[in-house]
């Protein structure tokens, strides 16, 4: 059942769009996030849906029923801000209570539902913390707290990790996806972090200047970016301008198998770093330089400059990687070749 | 975030006219109205306008001359105050030294001194008879020194508060960044912490000239007959030479020049709320360090002592000077009222309740007043709340005398008649204070993140609840120094009052200056000690404040 739709939201600033158009449904108990670069307009659609964006157009619906007449308190969303935006001048329990006391729980039932709270988000007992006594992390907590004490339908998160150093990002998107499907929480959350992104949501739509570019599951969006800003914005930097027929490519770099059943045409095209094979020397293939070679845990990744067109960004195993300034040759993986599907 | 429909940007400012409603019936009606009154019976004759009168009452040399010593001795006090002030802002800001908390403390007393106070306190120091008098025979009350020295007195707190509130708050890893990079320690200062000091300090120097330029009490006082300002100048065309006239045009020209000088305030002002990374002020001081911090400090101490101690010390001292040898006698004949010569219709001490009563009332009204208008300047906006901003402060820089006057002849008749009601004092008073309740809040209140108030509005609080919630708790810390100051200021107005207090209901400025106005040691006597009087209700009053001082925020006074 559809919880939230969003139906042709636009909101202008004067002459600018800053969400043009955006049809958007979440589901009931479905995790979905935005994912954009800073300025796409996705923190204006959270403002939006939790009313404090009035819209220029459009209509949003929450369990079918417009919100344009409803204030911001009477909407039963939960957001929580960028930077948490913690009450300074009360403590903890003050703060996750917060939501509580203005639905006109009684101090008891509202005490015991904050201990339980803080006990979710890891940190029993701190109820009486001042806020400013709090790290990043536990900062993070305890507006999550606070956002979920009041059992909002809608659970909205504003670059929740944003803030927090890597180790730890990666530790509490884990801790959140399996809080959230314990909970049976749905949840809105935008970030610009596409591993945060993957990693959290069911689904994931990706934003460019107000408009959405591409909505899908994180494995789709991974696997058959809809346009060249998705692949880029993805960190995918091997895409060129090719001539499909016939199930190949003519591209900058020399003739690219592409998967069977591609579009045809003036396309563009994209090669992951992984279809790009190092093959043996002797062999024919497009010959480059390795123009930098960078560690990177699991593998390494590789800048190679071929005779013409643009560098080529390739990926190998440990043993057998070439130094810097070796001639390789290489062919590529048509399973790892995308045909973009939004023309030239 | 900006609104994104005409309908919730109509509604935002229908808001703040609703907000700026009161405040602007109350400053048109006691405020302009009075001394509209005042200039049109000055320049308005049966045969219509008479504006030739402003170019020959300008002519006159004895005006001219008003005039230029007003400006000039401004500007000299001006520049003695920043000299004398600034170390003091700097120590008071980064040092940490044993009684700093009392000090600061001490060093405002001053500024919330009735002029009055003040200049009888310097009388005391400098005049005939006082103590350099008798130790040295260095008389100063004839000389322009003491107005001055009267005028760094009054106003060091102006500049400790304003330039050392921000300084206290300056990230001081910005200037070791310049270290770093490889500036000296002059250097450093000179191009980073001072640039960042640079609109303070201008904001700064713009109100001291603005005081010192509308001095009214320490000129009366200390002056003499051979210096006035025009606020003297004024009351004396007013008061003793009853020529209307000449008052209109002096009101006039101290407006257009204290217009010019808010005008140029208010940009300073609006420079000063840049971008500057503000810190914890506890984080930023540290005990003196090296031979120069210590010199520094102590010569700090010392300048205070002189200055600032010495008066009042010496005020304190004469009012137990009593004839019979020290004691209480001053303050024993307070209680009486023919102890005056006939001076008071009551004992003067009952100066003490009608000033403490008239006080409290002015200081609700101001409250009331200004933190509508803080609320409303809150939300920034274009140049009409910048201009509404600017004329808070005109009460500040406008005759009192003038004021007052206007009081009497404008609010004389029905519907308003307020001559007998006792709530006419307070409304005068409350009009100095309403500036102070702007300064104090406005910072504050703008301090308070949009964002909170977002936060408890999702979290399901009304917008009258998210106020409750989020802005009165952060803000009420600020409200209750504001309350203090505009105590303090309604406690020691002069100008106005003195037109206006009913002999039977006198002030206790007014009674001082009624006191010092009569000759005998037993009537100068009981001036000082009820100074003294007046000087601790203003101290005890600013060492609550002290108390409440809020961590990070710098107000303006």
């Amino acid at each position: 059942m559809t919880l939230l739709r969003l139906d042709g939201v636009s909101v202008r600033f004067g002459d600018r769009a800053v969400v043009d158009a955006v049809d958007l449904e979440v589901a009931e108990h479905e995790i979905v996030c935005v994912l954009g670069p800073s300025g796409s307009g996705k923190s204006t659609l959270l403002r939006v849906v939790a009313g404090l964006q009035p819209v220029s157009a459009g209509r949003v619906l929450l369990g079918d029923a417009d919100q344009a007449a409803v204030p911001v308190h009477r909407r039963g969303v939960g957001l929580m801000f960028q930077d948490h935006q913690l009450f300074p001048h009360r403590d903890v329990g003050g703060n996750v209570a917060f939501g509580l006391r203005m639905r006109g729980a009684s101090g008891g039932s509202s005490a015991a539902r904050v201990e339980e709270l803080l006990e979710l988000v890891g940190l029993p007992g701190a109820g009486r913390r001042a806020v400013a006594s709090l790290s990043g992390g536990e900062q993070q907590r305890v507006a999550l707290a606070r956002a979920l004490a009041p059992s909002p339908r809608l659970l909205m998160l504003d670059e929740p990790l944003g803030q927090l150093d890597r180790g730890l990002r990666e530790r509490l998107v884990v801790e959140l996806r399996s809080l959230f499907s314990r909970l049976g929480t749905t949840v809105l959350a935008v970030t610009h972090d596409q591993g945060e992104a993957f990693a959290l949501a069911d689904r994931v739509v990706v934003m460019r200047d107000g408009r959405i570019a591409q909505a899908g599951t994180p494995l789709e969006v991974w696997q058959r970016p809809a346009s060249e800003f998705v692949a880029r914005f993805l960190g995918f930097e091997n895409v060129v301008p090719a001539t499909v027929s016939g199930g190949a490519a003519a591209t900058p770099w020399g003739k690219v198998p592409v998967p069977a059943g591609a579009p045809e045409g003036e396309r563009r095209l994209l090669i992951r770093p992984v279809g790009v094979r190092l093959e043996a020397a002797g062999t024919d293939g497009l010959s480059c330089e390795v123009a930098s070679r960078t560690f990177r845990g699991t593998h390494v990744a590789l800048l190679l400059r071929p005779g013409a067109g643009p560098v080529l960004e390739a990926e190998c195993s440990l043993a057998g990687a070439p130094a810097v300034g070796d001639r390789v040759r290489v062919s590529f993986t048509p399973s790892e070749v995308v045909v973009l599907p939004d023309g030239p | 975030m900006r609104d994104a429909s005409p309908k919730a940007g109509g509604r935002a400012t229908a808001v703040r006219f609703a907000l700026m409603a009161v405040p602007l019936a109350f400053f048109g009606l006691f405020f302009a109205y009075p001394v509209a009154a005042i200039v049109g019976r000055g320049l308005k004759t049966d045969e219509g306008w008479q504006f030739g009168r402003i170019g020959e009452v300008l002519a006159r040399p004895d005006i001219a001359g008003v005039l230029w010593f007003t400006t000039w001795q401004a500007f000299a006090s001006t520049v003695l105050t920043l000299l004398v002030a600034l170390p003091g802002a700097y120590v008071f800001a980064r040092l940490e030294f044993p009684g700093k908390q009392l000090l600061r403390a001490l060093v405002t007393v001053p500024f919330v001194l009735p002029t009055v106070v003040v200049g009888s306190a310097f009388l005391a120091l400098v005049g005939r008879g006082g103590l350099l008098d008798e130790l040295w025979g260095v008389r100063l009350d004839t000389t322009v020194w003491a107005i001055l020295l009267a005028h760094v007195f009054f106003n060091y707190a102006v500049v400790v508060r304003t330039v050392g509130g921000l300084w206290a708050q300056l990230d001081p890893r910005q200037e070791e960044a310049a270290r770093v990079l490889g500036a000296g320690r002059f250097a450093a200062w000179r191009r980073v912490t001072l640039p960042a000091l640079g609109p303070a300090v201008a904001a700064a120097s713009l109100m001291v000239f603005l005081f010192t330029f509308t001095s009214f009490g320490v000129v009366q006082i200390l002056g003499g007959p051979s210096y006035s300002t025009l606020e003297v100048e004024v009351y004396r065309q007013t008061a003793q030479l009853l020529d209307l006239p000449t008052a209109a045009v002096l009101t006039m020209v101290q407006f257009a020049a204290v217009g010019l000088i808010l005008a140029v305030h208010a940009r300073t002002v609006r420079r000063r709320e840049g971008a500057l990374r503000l810190v914890d002020p506890a984080q930023t001081a540290h005990r003196p360090r090296g031979r120069s911090q210590r010199i520094l400090l102590g010569g700090v101490l010392l300048s205070v002592a002189l200055l600032i101690v010495a008066p009042l010390a010496v005020l304190v001292e004469r009012s137990f000077d009593a004839p019979g040898g020290y004691g209480l006698g001053f303050y024993r004949a307070l209680q009486d009222a023919g102890a005056g010569g006939g001076t008071f219709l009551v004992p003067p001490l009952e100066a003490i309740w009608n000033s403490l009563q008239y006080a409290l009332a002015a200081t609700a009204i101001a409250l009331f007043v200004g933190g509508l208008a803080a609320a409303a300047l809150t939300r920034r906006g274009g140049s009409f709340v910048r201009g509404f901003d600017a004329l808070l402060m005109l009460p500040l820089g406008v005759s009192a005398v003038t004021v007052g006057f206007g009081f009497l002849i404008t609010l004389d008749e029905p519907p308003l008649d307020l001559r007998t009601s006792w709530i006419l004092v307070p409304l005068a008073q409350a009009l100095v204070g309403v500036p102070f309740v702007v300064r104090t809040m406005l910072p504050v209140l703008r301090a308070v993140d949009g964002r909170l108030r977002e936060a408890a509005a999702v979290l399901g609080a009304s917008p009258l609840r998210a106020w409750r919630e989020v802005d009165l708790p952060l803000v009420r810390r600020a409200l209750l120094i504001a309350a203090g100051f505009a105590f303090a200021v309604s406690l020691g107005e002069f100008g106005a009052t003195v037109f206006i207090a009913r002999p039977d209901h006198p002030t206790l400025p007014v009674a001082v200056a009624r006191l010092l106005g009569r000759a005998g040691e037993m009537n100068y006597g009981q001036a000082m000690a009820l100074s003294t009087i007046l000087m601790l209700v203003c101290a005890v009053s600013l060492l609550l404040l002290e108390r409440l001082r809020p961590a990070t925020t710098s107000g303006e006074f």
